[in-house]
C-alpha cells in the first residue's frame, strides 16, 4: 500500500515537476516575509508545541536556522504540521519551501519524488527496547531469538526486522499493530518481549513509561535511517541555502563558536573563524548563496550552534537525554562532518 | 340494655394502616428493585462488588492522586521516572491540561488575537441561548441573525483583513476553535442542504432527481477520510504551481457536502412517514409544491426525524475530528499532538489528555441530546406510543 501511495504520488510528481516551472524560492521566501516549513505533526524533541503553542524542536530549530540565515529573525517561520503521506505533496506542490521532518533519505525519494535532500542532521537507526526485569541477562539483540516483538506495520521498520532475523538466522514472533499510540500501549501493557523503532522514537516511548529504568535500549542498531531536510528539485540556489545552513551550525560547533560568545568570537584572531562569520574585509561568504556575509553569524545568534541545538531538544539538556552517537561531530568520534566554508 | 354495654361506637372508618415495614419506602425499593428474585439479589450483589472495586480507584486516581497545577512533566512523574511524586504513584495529570488549556481552545491563534474568538464565541451563545428557549419571541430575526448575519460577523472577526484587523492564517486555528467552526458551518449548511437534496430524490423531474441520487450515493458511498485525503494530497497536485487552496477551506466544504448527504436520507425518512392524504389535502388546498411543503409536509416530516437529524448533528460534531488527515487539528488532535511535547512526556498525561477531550466532547453531544429530547416533548402530537 505504501509502495502504491508513494508510487502514485512518485509518477505524478514527476508529470507534474515537468509543467511546473519553479523560480527562485529565495525570492518568494523574502517576498512573503516566512519561511514555509513543513514539520511533523508531533514528535517528542524534533518538533512539538510547547505550552504557549509555538513549536520547538530539533527539526524546527533547523527551519529557524535557515530563516536567520535568510532574514536574521529565527521567528520568521510559518511551520506547516505533515503527516507522513501529506508530507511529500506539500512539498511538491510549493505549499512549502523546505521539509524538515525526519525523513529518510532514500534514492527513491531523491530521485522520483524530485526531492534533494540537504544533508543529515539526525543520523538514526532501528534498535530494540527490552523489558529487563522481564528478560534479564539480555544485553544484545542477537539474544532476541524466539522473542515477541512489537513493531508498527507497514513500515521499514518492519521489513528491516525481517531482514535482521533471517540474516541472523533466528525466529521471533512479530506482534503488529496499525499505529504509534497502540504498538506502545501493546509494549507497556507487557504483550511483547521487546520493541523495535528507531532509537529517537524509543527513547521518548521510554519518558511515557512506568518505570523507565527497567526498560534498556540495546546497542545494536540494524537499519541506517538518516533524516535530514528535503527541498524540490530545480532551484540549486534554494538547495545550497538549506545545505549550507545546516554545514554552518556543525561548523560552528567544530570551531567552538556558540550562541553565548559569538560577539567575541566576531573578532576572533583566528582566520577560518573570522572567514566563516563573513568578518574578512572582502569577504563573499554569504553573497555567492544570494544572503548576507554575515549569515553564519544570524544562524548561531539565532538559534545556535549544531551541538547547542542537538542537546537543547533532544541531549542530555532536554527529557530525552539521547546521547550524540553517530552524531558527534567527526572529530570526537561520531559522524557529523562539514565540508570546509570558504 | 344491650345498646349500653357499647361503651365505643366507631363513627367514621378507621385510618389506613401504613404497610408492614419490610414493604414501604426505601426497603419496599429495594426489594422490588434489587431483591425481587434469588437471581435479582446475586446480580446486585455482584453489581456492588463491581462498583466497590471500580469507582474508589477511578475517583482516586481522577482527583484525590491527581496533579492540579504545574510547570512541567515533573509533577506528574515518580522519582524512578524523573520526577517528583513516590514510587508507585499513579494519578491524573490535569497539570498538563491546565497548562496547555488556552492551546486546546484556541490552537496556535495568534495570542493577541484570542479576543476575537471571544467575542465570536460570545455573540455565538448570546444568539444561540435565545433562539433554543421556545418563549423568547422574535424567532424569525433570531434565526436571520444566526444562520445569516452571525457567519459574515464571525468570518470578518476570526479570519481578519478588515476594519483594521490582522489577517490570522487558518493554519493557526486549532483546538476547539476548528472543533466549533467545522460543526457550526456542517450543521447550519448541511439541514437546508439536506432538505433540498432529499426533495430533489422524491422530485418528480428527472434531471433534478438523478443529479441528487448521483451526489447523495456518490457521497455516502465514499469514507470522509478518503476525500480528505484525496483533497489535501491529490488535489495540490493537480493545480497549477503554487496555486493553494486553503486547507480549513477544504475541510469545510468536504464535511459540509457529507453530512448533507447523510442528512438527506434522514429527511427522506420523514418525508416517507407522511401519508399520502396529507400530500392529495395540501394539493386539494389549491396549495403550490413550495407551500404544500413548507407548510403541511415538512413540518410534520422534520418532527418525526429529530432523532435522526441530531444523531448526524452529533456524528458531524465527532467527525471533525478526522481533519487530522489534512493536517489541521481539531481539540481532539491538538490534545494529541501536545503528547509528543517532550516537557510533558509521562506515563499519565495520554490517559488525562484523552480523558479531557472525550469528556468536552461529552458535554456537547450530551446536550445536544437532551435538547432533541426536549424538542421532541414539545412538539409531540400524539405520535408517540
Amino acid at each position: 500500500m505504501k509502495k502504491l501511495v508513494t508510487g502514485i504520488l512518485g509518477s505524478a510528481a514527476l508529470v507534474f515537476s515537468a509543467s511546473a516551472g519553479w523560480g527562485a524560492t529565495l525570492d518568494d521566501v523574502k517576498e512573503r516575509g516566512t519561511l514555509r516549513c513543513g514539520v511533523h505533526t508531533g514528535l517528542a524533541g524534533f518538533a512539538a508545541p510547547n505550552d504557549q503553542g509555538e513549536w520547538s524542536g530539533f527539526d524546527y530549530d533547523l527551519c529557524r536556522a535557515i530563516a536567520s540565515a535568510i532574514f536574521g529573525d529565527p521567528s520568521k517561520v510559518e511551520a506547516v504540521p505533515t503527516n507522513a503521506t501529506e508530507r511529500f505533496t506539500a512539498l511538491q506542490s510549493g505549499e512549502i519551501d523546505v521539509l524538515s521532518r525526519n525523513t529518510t533519505w532514500t534514492l527513491s525519494r531523491d530521485t522520483s519524488l524530485g526531492f534533494n535532500f540537504a544533508g543529515v542532521n539526525y543520523y538514526d537507526g532501528q534498535g530494540f527496547m527490552i523489558n529487563s526485569t522481564k528478560l534479564p541477562g539480555i544485553n544484545s539483540a542477537l539474544q532476541l531469538s524466539g522473542a515477541a516483538i512489537c513493531v508498527q506495520t507497514g513500515t521499514t521498520t518492519e521489513l528491516n526486522l525481517a531482514d535482521y532475523f533471517a540474516a541472523n538466522n533466528m525466529d521471533y514472533n512479530p506482534v503488529v499493530f496499525q499505529g504509534f499510540d497502540e504498538t506502545n500501549a501493546a509494549y507497556e501493557a507487557g504483550r511483547c518481549d521487546a520493541y523495535t523503532t528507531d532509537q529517537s522514537g524509543l527513547y521518548a516511548l521510554r519518558l511515557t513509561l512506568a518505570n523507565p529504568d527497567e526498560h534498556v535500549v540495546l546497542p545494536e542498531i540494524i537499519s541506517k535511517e538518516p533524516l535530514g531536510p528535503a527541498v524540490r528539485h530545480g532551484d540549486d540556489q534554494w538547495f545550497d541555502i538549506v545545505k549550507w545552513t545546516l554545514f554552518a551550525m556543525i561548523q560552528a560547533e567544530e570551531l567552538g563558536i556558540t550562541q553565548a560568545n559569538i560577539e567575541e568570537m566576531k573578532g576572533s584572531d583566528n582566520p577560518e573563524i573570522r572567514r566563516i562569520l563573513g568578518q574578512e574585509a572582502d569577504s563573499s561568504i554569504g553573497t555567492v548563496l544570494g544572503l548576507e556575509n554575515d549569515w553564519v553569524v544570524k544562524i548561531v545568534s539565532g538559534v545556535g550552534n549544531y551541538g547547542e541545538v542537538f542537546e537543547r531538544n533532544i541531549g542530555q539538556e532536554s527529557p530525552l537525554k539521547i546521547a550524540r552517537g553517530l552524531n558527534q561531530l567527526w572529530t570526537k568520534g561520531g559522524i557529523q562532518y562539514a565540508p570546509p566554508i570558504r | 340494655m344491650q345498646q349500653q354495654d357499647l361503651s365505643f361506637v366507631r363513627t367514621e372508618l378507621e385510618p389506613a394502616r401504613p404497610a408492614p415495614a419490610g414493604d414501604r419506602g426505601f426497603v419496599r425499593w429495594l426489594r422490588v428493585n434489587l431483591f425481587a428474585t434469588p437471581l435479582d439479589s446475586v446480580l446486585t450483589v455482584i453489581g456492588l462488588l463491581v462498583v466497590a472495586f471500580t469507582i474508589p480507584p477511578i475517583l482516586r486516581w481522577a482527583f484525590i492522586d491527581a496533579v492540579w497545577s504545574g510547570a512541567d512533566r515533573t509533577v506528574c512523574a515518580t522519582i524512578a521516572q524523573g520526577g517528583i511524586q513516590p514510587d508507585g504513584w499513579s494519578g491524573a495529570c490535569w497539570a498538563f491540561v491546565n497548562a496547555k488549556f488556552e492551546q486546546f481552545m484556541y490552537g496556535r491563534y495568534t495570542y493577541s488575537e484570542r479576543w476575537r474568538v471571544n467575542l465570536t464565541a460570545i455573540i455565538f451563545i448570546g444568539l444561540l441561548v435565545p433562539l433554543l428557549v421556545p418563549r423568547v419571541p422574535h424567532k424569525f430575526l433570531n434565526a436571520v441573525a444566526f444562520f445569516i448575519v452571525f457567519p459574515i460577523v464571525a468570518f470578518i472577526l476570526l479570519v481578519g483583513g478588515w476594519f483594521g484587523l490582522d489577517y490570522v492564517a487558518t493554519s493557526l486555528w486549532g483546538g476547539m476553535l476548528v472543533t466549533m467552526v467545522l460543526s457550526f458551518v456542517g450543521i447550519s449548511v448541511s439541514l437546508p442542504l439536506g432538505i433540498l437534496l432529499a426533495l430533489g430524490r422524491r422530485s418528480r423531474l428527472p434531471v433534478v432527481k438523478m443529479l441528487c441520487v448521483a451526489f447523495i450515493e456518490t457521497v455516502r458511498g465514499v469514507p470522509l477520510v478518503t476525500v480528505l485525503f484525496m483533497a489535501s494530497v491529490m488535489l495540490p497536485l493537480f493545480l497549477p504551481a503554487g496555486m493553494t487552496f486553503d486547507r480549513f477551506l477544504r475541510a469545510l466544504v468536504g464535511v459540509a457536502l457529507f453530512a448533507s448527504a447523510y442528512m438527506a436520507e434522514v429527511v427522506r425518512g420523514g418525508l416517507q412517514a407522511i401519508p399520502k392524504g396529507q400530500y392529495e389535502g395540501a394539493d386539494s388546498l389549491g396549495l403550490s409544491y413550495w407551500q404544500s411543503m413548507g407548510l403541511i409536509v415538512l413540518p410534520q416530516a422534520l418532527k418525526l426525524v429529530i432523532p435522526g437529524i441530531v444523531n448526524t448533528f452529533i456524528g458531524l460534531f465527532k467527525d471533525t475530528s478526522l481533519v487530522y488527515i489534512i493536517g489541521m487539528f481539531d481539540l481532539l488532535g491538538i490534545v494529541r499532538q501536545n503528547f509528543a511535547d517532550a516537557n510533558w512526556a509521562s506515563a499519565q498525561t495520554p490517559m488525562s489528555g484523552l480523558i479531557f477531550a472525550g469528556f468536552v466532547f461529552w458535554i456537547f453531544c450530551f446536550g445536544m441530546s437532551r435538547y432533541s429530547i426536549y424538542m421532541e416533548r414539545r412538539l409531540d402530537t400524539g405520535h408517540r406510543r
